[in-house]
């Protein structure tokens, strides 16, 4: 071996050719390396100067050093379970099942993801359910404080009220996170306004018309931080896309395609009845509240969201969802005109509730129609389209733009074959930033949300960043970004969508006295 | 060495132009991938299916682990289609794009009841064009061109 590595000195030119014939071969693939990135370069530099997009992502609102702010719950069922999570409390016994599932399975990162979620600062001292198993264990939720399992320390036993009010009135609540059915939503948020206590509601924000004018007239009045769960306004792409609105990238908009698609029971809101649920525990004339009364039902109960006594439907649970993400991104505002159709086509449970519904909303002054349609017995997922002259947008966690074919603004660049009308030109990708795709094989991993990693190495809950956000401003005193304006809009388009539906007809927005005309 | 005195040229050349065909095809997979900045096997790594997809999944769940694989894929590539294209420590690089392979092979397994969200070009079953390279590098494990024509000519001859 020595002696052979010597050869290359005494090497003849016969032999230097045959140990070097192939080096030419990368020269060939230099260039075709050389030439490739410079075609992409030049296609890249040129669609983002053209979309004047920024390339930074939304960042995570640092946390300020505020006072401890003092919270009371009111509900706590599914969704109160996880927005009493969202502030850092979870039920021990929920935290044992986290901690059994990670030890049976590595990839099981749920407690690892709790125990990282940032500590707000906040105390929950006062917890209100009238089903007395949900209210015993937000009690146990609440005083969890160190985020441990059932044999782990607990803080101070939390004081557990039989009635909204008196937990309202409590001096050693600050703020209450509303997580009742509907037909509560507004009488509670009320209640605390005049109180003078913030205010986190679930959506949507009232169940009927008239009490949607006293929530807001009671929020003004009493200058309380008040803000709706839709934690879609803390959703980067949601941000993007209205970066990408406000730069004018998809030309003007005259149609928006909203949809909801879902198809098991849960989704049909064919919720479990709890084993403990009896007229022993449950307080029932305390639920029925504004509701036409009627006698007591552990389905009624648990399943309210299947019947307008207590729920507002497609429309109040699932449709605002999809309003408020089109509002925060085009600032629509309550639309002109609503008018649905719908009706029970799969769930025959005795529900009043349609479970299919479509719905038109018209924007004549934004010239723009915005439909949305929903069932609950088909899971095709359709995500949300913005269609613009020039571009059009598909909405989801992932933001993806695509220039239109006869676009006027991108003519001249899809003449030059620069902008490909079936290729990306931008988009947008949690945890991977902005982008413009070149390849088919980025599209296709893109296109199906696969791309998607988390933000700084963490996946960040929304309704975390939507509570922290609140619980922000409620130091600052600042608006948060689901105010009671917003809310306002979101509840009237809701009801509009519903009236429509219940007077089979198209009903209007009134936008001098704000009334909607049937 | 015995294999060139058993070779004619036309299986010399067929051979010669197989291992630099692969090297191309490694080296330009692994430029494409060092030259472009936002480049994460991420979705493929997520993509995979079949009985060891909690591997792949694994490596895409840790950014510091996938940072490695990421790394060691790029550069791998290179180090083996440079190794192929010039015959430079020719088998080195055969084994190694070979345990490229097998993992590329066993994130993607084509067999019926799977389908990957990146589509094909063609139809698959059991075996794929990555077995047809994988054998194709077995091929050349045993014919070790690089002593021929390549640079391994100067080290590795015992004889001329």
């Amino acid at each position: 071996m020595e002696e052979n590595l010597k050869k290359p000195k005494g090497i003849s030119r016969r032999e230097l050719v045959k140990g070097l014939a192939t080096v030419p071969v990368l020269g060939a693939v230099a260039y075709g390396i050389y030439a490739k990135n410079k075609h992409d370069r030049f296609l890249k530099s040129n669609i983002i100067r053209e979309l004047n997009m920024s390339e930074d992502e939304p960042v995570i609102p640092a946390k300020s050093d505020g006072k401890l702010i003092r919270i009371g719950l009111i509900g706590y069922g599914i969704r109160g379970k996880q927005l009493t999570r969202a502030l850092g409390f979870a039920h021990p016994g929920v935290i044992d099942d986290w901690i059994e599932g990670a030890k049976n399975n590595k990839d099981d990162l749920r407690y690892r993801d709790f125990l990282e979620q940032e500590d707000l600062n906040v105390q929950i001292t006062a917890v209100c359910d009238i089903f007395d198993t949900y209210g015993r264990m937000a009690q146990e939720a609440a005083a969890n404080i160190h985020r441990q399992g059932t044999a782990g320390k607990m803080g101070d036993p939390v004081k557990r009220y039989a009635n909204y009010r008196e937990l309202i009135a409590s001096p050693d609540v600050d703020a209450v996170v509303i997580a009742t059915p509907d037909h509560w939503h507004g009488p509670i948020t009320i209640e605390a306004a005049r109180a003078g206590k913030h205010v986190y509601c679930e959506k949507p924000l009232t169940w009927s018309v008239e009490e949607t004018y006293e929530v807001r007239k009671a929020i003004k009045e009493s200058g309380i931080v008040f803000q709706l769960g839709h934690q879609g306004r803390q959703t980067d792409a949601y941000l993007k896309a209205k970066e990408a609105i406000d730069k004018k990238v998809l030309g003007s908009v005259s149609l928006i395609e909203v949809t909801t698609n879902r198809n098991d029971p849960n989704g049909a809101w064919v919720y479990e009845i709890h084993k403990d649920a009896s007229p022993q525990t449950i307080d029932w004339k305390q639920f029925i509240g504004q509701a036409p009364w009627h006698e007591f039902s552990l389905e009624r109960f648990f399943r309210w969201r299947c019947w307008w006594d207590y729920s507002t439907g497609l429309s109040g649970d699932l449709l605002t969802h999809e309003y408020d993400a089109i509002n925060q991104v085009l600032n629509v505002g309550i639309p002109h005109s609503a008018i649905s159709t719908g009706g029970i086509y799969f769930f025959k449970d005795g529900r009043t509730v349609p479970d299919v519904l479509t719905t038109v909303f018209e924007f004549p002054d934004k010239n723009l129609s915005l439909l949305y349609s929903a069932t609950l017995a088909s899971q095709m997922d359709r995500g949300k389209r913005i269609m613009g002259h020039d571009a059009y947008m598909e909405m989801g966690n992932t933001l993806t733009i695509y220039a239109d074919p006869r676009s006027t603004r991108y003519a001249e660049k899809i003449k030059q074959g620069i902008i490909k009308p079936d290729m990306p030109i931008y988009s947008y990708i949690p945890g991977r930033g902005s982008d413009t795709i070149t390849t088919a094989t980025e599209k296709y991993f893109a296109g199906r949300g696969l791309l998607y990693t988390y933000r700084g190495g963490k996946k960040i809950d929304t309704t975390h960043l939507h509570m922290k956000e609140w619980i922000e401003c409620i130091r600052t005193g600042r608006q948060p970004s689901c105010n009671i304006d917003n809310g306002f809009q979101e509840a009237m388009t809701a009801h509009m969508g519903t009236l429509s539906y219940m007077n089979k007809k198209q009903v209007f927005w009134d936008e001098t006295n704000e009334q909607i005309i049937i | 060495m015995k294999n060139q005195s058993i070779l004619t040229t036309g299986q010399r050349t067929w051979l010669v132009l197989l291992r630099v065909a692969i090297g191309w095809h490694f080296l330009y997979e692994g430029l494409v991938k060092v030259f472009n900045p936002s480049w994460s096997p991420f979705g493929y790594l997520m993509d995979s299916k079949g009985v060891f997809a909690p591997l792949f999944h694994g490596m895409a769940s840790q950014p510091a682990v996938l940072a490695t694989v990421s790394f060691l894929n790029e550069w791998g590539l290179i180090l083996i289609g440079l190794g192929l294209i010039l015959g430079f420590l020719t088998r080195p690089a055969i084994w190694a794009g070979m345990l490229l392979l097998t993992f590329y092979y066993l994130s993607h397994p084509p067999v019926t009841g799977l389908s990957y969200a990146l589509p094909s070009e063609g139809s698959y079953f059991i075996v794929d064009k990555v077995v047809i390279e994988f054998l194709a590098l077995g091929v050349l494990a045993l014919f070790p061109t690089g002593q021929i024509i390549g640079i391994d000519r100067w080290f590795f001859r015992k004889e001329k």
